[in-house]
């Protein structure tokens, strides 16, 4: 047990610094969806049901533009298909836990958590079970606990923001930062760069089939150019 | 929310929750550590720069608040987060240049 309460101490040390993009992103979330007309059960609703910011301002986003519910449900699960990577890497470490731990885990499976206990373990191979299970929950009370709180502020304030300014901006910037830091090698770039295009030119395709489309004309550019340059 | 009653909003986000947990769930729950098929996780690798990319263009290039018309001073701050987001990989940064570039441009009359 004092093996684990250490790591669990280990991981939230090591998710601090991101207290500084949680914060921010969790109340600008709170804005856009109070400002999109949200009340605020529904805009917490998201943050704590849903719990994967780029999928929420995703959602947000299409409602505002009368997408059908299909379309919203589908976009929004598909920016969240990374998830499922995630799951497969975290698998020989976290799969042995029991029943209980592996939902928790799943529920926080998130790209800081991920992100942080994976290093983690490829760093020291000689951790327990329960160690690692200690540091996963450590990044996740510091990276998941305060989303919901800076929801919870940003939808009390959206209420107050005057009209003037242009919020509308805050949900393409975010976005960028979402995937901007991520264009680490030249598939990825290319896999980008394709999805843009093909965003441009397949605008005219209805019910907002365009995003699903886009997305995957740049995964199998990305996909393919890697195995290209692999061999 | 205009267009979305209260149940059909509730019904997205309880399916949206569902839904993500089930992919978070899916290789750590359901099927054990089984290895994942490489060309699989290859196509994984990429969901993330390629559908944030798509839904963002349209956004940046003909935005609501302007009636769908192209807006020089959004284009241009968008085009800089970008780039400042690649370059120093840190997303508060690219947060922070586009909002300010944008009421700086705005603040100069573009």
């Amino acid at each position: 047990m004092a093996s684990s309460t250490t790591a669990y101490w280990r991981g939230i040390r090591a998710a601090l610094p991101f207290l500084l993009v949680v914060a921010p992103f969790g109340m600008l979330f709170g804005v856009v969806g109070t400002e999109a007309g949200l009340n605020l059960a529904q805009v917490m609703g998201f943050s704590v049901v849903i719990i994967a910011g780029a999928a929420q301002f995703t959602a947000v986003q299409l409602m505002q533009e009368q997408a059908p519910t299909l379309i919203v449900l589908a976009s929004a699960l598909a920016v969240n298909l990374r998830m499922a990577m995630y799951a497969a890497s975290l698998a020989p470490h976290l799969g042995p836990a029991p029943g209980w731990q592996r939902i928790l885990i799943a529920y926080f499976n998130v790209d800081g958590t991920y992100a942080l206990s994976h290093m983690e373990y490829e760093a020291k191979p000689a951790l327990t079970l329960s160690e690692k299970v200690g540091f996963y929950m450590g990044t996740a009370t510091v990276i998941c606990f305060p989303w919901y709180l800076a929801t919870w502020i940003g939808a009390v304030l959206g209420a107050s923001i005057p009209a003037g300014l242009s919020i509308d901006f805050a949900v393409p910037v975010a976005f960028m930062s979402f995937f901007a830091p991520a264009l680490r090698t030249l598939p990825h770039v290319a896999a980008a760069v394709t999805a843009i295009i093909l965003a441009i030119l397949l605008q005219g395709v209805p019910y907002s089939l365009w995003i699903l489309l886009a997305g995957a004309g740049g995964m199998i550019v990305g996909a393919e150019l890697e195995r290209r340059m692999a061999k | 929310m205009t267009g979305w009653s209260d149940a059909t909003i509730w019904t997205i986000i309880v399916a949206l929750g569902v839904g993500t947990f089930t992919i978070r769930f899916s290789f750590l729950g359901l099927l054990g550590d089984r290895d994942l098929p490489d060309w699989l996780l290859r196509h994984l690798r990429y969901t993330a720069v390629a559908i944030l990319p798509a839904l963002v263009t349209p956004m940046v290039l003909w935005p609501n608040a302007t009636g769908g018309q192209t807006d020089p001073a959004r284009l241009t701050a968008a085009i800089l987060a970008l780039a400042v987001g690649y370059w120093t990989k840190n997303a508060i940064a690219t947060i922070a240049t586009g909002l300010a570039a944008l009421f700086a441009l705005q603040a100069l009359g573009v």
